[in-house]
């Protein structure tokens, strides 16, 4: 089995802090860390490897000190890494993206395409379904599990919000995992000192099957208006009461928004 | 590749260093940096959870952490590929050991473990001994400790009692005695264990593993503090140890035990650095957080001077262990270029470098326990009570001034180490200490006027050196070879020189970080320098000065103290101000930034 996981390069929002005057996210010294979703495909990718010895290839768009995530996927444990950097591609929005990545896929022979299911920085949950239809592939999302039968059938477990759908799905198809889906390996010592020793390939426009309109600035039509801290919530009022009681306030401030009538 | 400009040991003290030739932790490499985040991952996620139940010594779970370690390779980063590890440098196993350094029961455990549990076999071993030991070390399959100490033989060595008498037929040992505190004790399967071989004057090393005959294993030690750790005695009655498992040559015993202390030395300052940051930023974040008169602990400037206190102490300890632990690397490189095996080149570097790993030793641990009680005293009661981090880190602080040699050992192996070097012809010290006395009879120079950002440091740092070699050198004149029974002038000295180390690694530091980083990125690093020499200034005046009443009289004592007042002058600092600028910026990143 062959199984590309695509993963991202993201500021650790854990650590990031706005500018309290244009609203923005400072940037400046925010450590660079794997996207934790995707690490989590990754980690899912790594565990089929681990059963049935399936072949992983990591690919990454990105500036070039993305060039990091694929090393530390090297560490723990791909077979093979792809960074696809080109000037072309830069100002990229979803769409753009996934059609880049969708040309690089083009090139490369694969049963599985794991994504995370959105990145840290951005939350859209859009590249890793848009990739799925740009290369006409059967797509499950929000995944908490995948199970193979050693043919070609997965047995998912799709999160939703009432509980989980169970699918079957033939290869190939793509999926977008969950970072609760697993505890995602650490990085062993010899991993890392192989890591830097295997070659991480980069990749340009000319090595991908893409229309050049649809990529980096000119392929994407989101532009941002305007972004901006959000406000802090007033403080709530608390009742202490019996519990008819306080079913009756929450119906009266409910109708009072007009959100009961 | 370009030429490594290897220096001395000690050479510091009678030289001027060249910011260009250190290593400094802004340096590390991507890969080095990878390695630490698995230790980092691998403390916060396997070891900080269980805390507790570590303390309490649960059953089995330090051999299963030990394991997991081993899983990822944290086990082999020093020992070579061809023995199963991943043959890694002397800095990327101190920056390893300073991560694994942050929780102490474990750290302890770990350190042994690489450390006085796997070196002696992989220094000494045979190319068989090397080859059934050292993989399985690595891996963790095999845990390790180290059995030197006796109920009547602890800094006294080679005192010891236990005695190995060789069989009839020639083909093993037989081994009698008691060893004490023996680190992981309880749950190790391969003992390096020191003994002296029928009536020798000097100790012999030997391999046992648990399964030999005739060893019985004490009650765990109750102790103060690092209680998750194993600490056993240990009791050989007629223990059957087989000829080939003797470790080195008959008698090199006691030689294997102080070269593997210098190494231990510089691993236990790394992981009592790495312990230091996480209390400082624990401490860092309480500040922040604790309100009291409305205002939370980290406004008040009494805090706020104890914080920019304990990551002046700490990220100056850095600057000194990075900089030795690369200067024995260069000097290893050096000497395998002239020849040396690698085994014999390491062992070797790390001897030249012995009075530097016993600075460290010291250092480090004084303040780690500065770090640890300050932690204490700004969470006020809440430090003593078991529910925060600070009870302990204070108690689990306190044994690092301890093992490794007590730091009045260390401090006096600093002086007798460089005066050794002097007398062998290795290091020009006394005729440096001559040259100082005759620059105090002639007339003083004041040479062209240092316009730089540093210039007053620069200076003192030559002031500094100064007095360690006026006091050292009139010292060893006075007294001679009786000067080991002078143990109060011996104390004063080392901390001259201790002081010294520090304070020269520190400036080495910022000047290189100022020439990667810019200047705009380096203002709470050139406020600590400051701030250290202006501190440093006085503190040498005393020791020397104290040193010096007890050495000379008249004329020679006035005319010293006349050079100690001149070479440790200082115009001024205003280190309210300057303390106040690092605490801000610990105060803003909520935790050690430096």
């Amino acid at each position: 089995m062959k199984i590309v996981v695509c993963i991202k390069q993201v500021p650790d929002t854990t650590e990031i802090k706005i500018d309290p005057k244009t609203g923005t996210l400072i940037r400046d010294g925010v450590p660079s860390i794997m996207n934790p979703d995707d690490k989590s495909g990754l980690e899912m990718a790594l565990q089929l490897k681990d059963e049935y010895g399936a072949h992983v290839t990591v690919i990454t768009m990105g500036p070039p000190q993305a060039e990091l995530i694929l090393r530390e996927a090297y560490a723990m444990g791909v077979d093979r890494a792809i960074h696809l950097t080109d000037r072309k591609f830069a100002g990229a929005d979803t769409l753009a993206t996934s059609h880049a990545l969708a040309g690089a896929l083009r090139k490369i022979d694969f049963d599985l395409l794991i994504t995370g299911r959105q990145a840290i920085d951005g939350d859209t949950a859009q590249v890793g379904p848009q990739i799925a239809e740009h290369l006409d592939l059967p797509q499950v999302s929000y995944l908490q599990d995948l199970k193979f039968d050693g043919v070609k059938t997965f047995t998912m477990k799709r999160h939703i919000e009432e509980g989980y759908q169970m699918l079957e799905v033939d290869a190939p198809c793509v999926v977008t995992v969950l970072s609760s889906a697993n505890k995602a390996r650490y990085m062993s010592v010899g991993g890392i000192v192989d890591a830097y020793q295997k070659e991480v390939e980069v990749w340009g426009f000319n090595e991908i099957e893409v229309d050049e309109a649809n990529l980096g600035l000119k392929g994407s039509p989101t532009s941002v208006y305007k972004a901006f801290a959000r406000g802090l919530k007033p403080a709530g009022e608390l009742y202490e009461v019996e519990t008819d009681e306080a079913v009756g306030i929450i119906i009266k401030k409910l109708k009072e928004k007009f959100i009961l009538n | 590749m370009e030429k490594i400009k290897t220096v001395k040991g000690g050479q510091f003290l009678v030289q001027q260093s060249d910011p260009q030739n250190i290593f400094i932790p802004e340096e590390i490499s991507e890969e080095q940096k990878m390695i630490m985040d698995t230790c980092r991952d691998f403390q916060e996620k396997e070891i900080f959870p269980l805390l507790d139940e570590i303390d309490s010594q649960k059953e089995g779970l330090m051999p299963l952490l030990m394991d997991k370690a081993g899983e990822l390779g944290l086990l082999g980063i020093s020992i070579p590929e061809e023995y199963g590890g991943f043959g890694q440098d002397m800095n990327t196993s101190i920056l390893s050991t300073e991560v694994m350094g942050t929780y102490s029961s474990f750290a302890v455990a770990f350190a042994a473990h690489v450390g006085i549990g796997s070196l002696p076999i992989l220094y000494y071993g045979t190319e068989d001994q090397k080859k059934k030991y050292l993989p399985k070390l690595a891996s963790g399959e095999f845990k390790g400790a180290y059995c030197l100490t006796e109920p009547e033989a602890g800094s006294d060595a080679n005192s010891g009692k236990s005695k190995a008498s060789l069989s009839a037929d020639g083909t093993h040992y037989l081994l009698n005695g008691q060893k004490m505190w023996i680190t992981n004790g309880g749950f190790a399967d391969i003992y390096t264990v020191f003994a002296k071989i029928n009536d020798d004057k000097y100790l012999s090393a030997f391999i046992i593993e648990k399964d030999f005959n005739g060893i019985t294993l004490g009650q765990e030690e109750k102790k103060m503090g690092i209680k998750g750790s194993s600490t056993c005695m240990m009791f050989f009655e007629d223990c059957k140890i087989p000829v080939e498992n003797l470790l080195g040559e008959r008698g090199q015993g006691f030689k294997i035990a102080l070269n593997i202390l210098n190494n231990g030395r510089i691993k236990l300052a790394a992981a009592v650095l790495g312990a230091a940051k996480k209390v400082i930023s624990n401490t860092v974040s309480y500040a922040n957080e604790r309100v009291q008169f409305k205002n939370p602990l980290a406004n008040f400037g009494a805090i706020q001077y104890k914080m920019a206190q304990q990551a002046i102490r700490i990220y100056t300890i850095e600057s000194a262990i990075y900089r030795c632990s690369n200067d024995i690397q260069n000097s290893m490189h050096q000497l395998m270029e002239d020849g040396l095996l690698k085994e014999k080149a390491v062992i070797q570097a790390q001897k030249e470098f012995a009075a530097e790993a016993a600075i460290l030793k010291v250092a480090s641990s004084e303040a780690l326990d500065y770090v640890v009680d300050e932690g204490v005293q700004i969470y006020g009661g809440m430090g003593y009570s078991t529910e925060a981090p600070m009870e302990r880190a204070y108690r689990d602080s306190r044994i690092n001034r301890i093992f490794e040699g007590t730091n009045e050992i260390n401090r006096m192996l600093i002086v007798d180490y460089l005066l050794k070097k002097a007398f062998k012809n290795e290091l020009p010290l006394l005729s440096a200490s001559k040259n100082v006395v005759k620059e105090l009879m002639s007339i003083p120079e004041f040479g062209e006027e240092n316009t730089s950002l540093l210039a007053l440091e620069d200076k003192l740092i030559l002031g500094f050196k100064k007095c360690a070699l006026l006091i050292t050198g009139a010292a060893a004149q006075k007294f001679m070879k009786k000067l080991s029974d002078e143990q109060e002038i011996l104390m004063n000295i080392a901390d001259i020189i201790i002081d010294c180390y520090q304070a020269e690694s520190l400036l080495l530091r910022v000047k290189k970080r100022i020439d990667l980083k810019g200047l705009e990125n380096c203002s709470e690093q050139i406020a600590m320098c400051k701030v250290f020499f202006y501190d440093a200034a006085d503190r040498i005046h005393k020791n020397a000065k104290d040193a010096a009443n007890s050495i000379a009289q008249g004329d020679e004592l006035r005319m010293i103290l006349l050079g100690l007042k001149r070479f440790t002058k200082h115009s001024g600092l205003n280190s309210k101000e300057e303390r106040r600028l690092i605490a801000k910026k610990l105060i803003e990143e909520n935790r050690y930034c430096f």
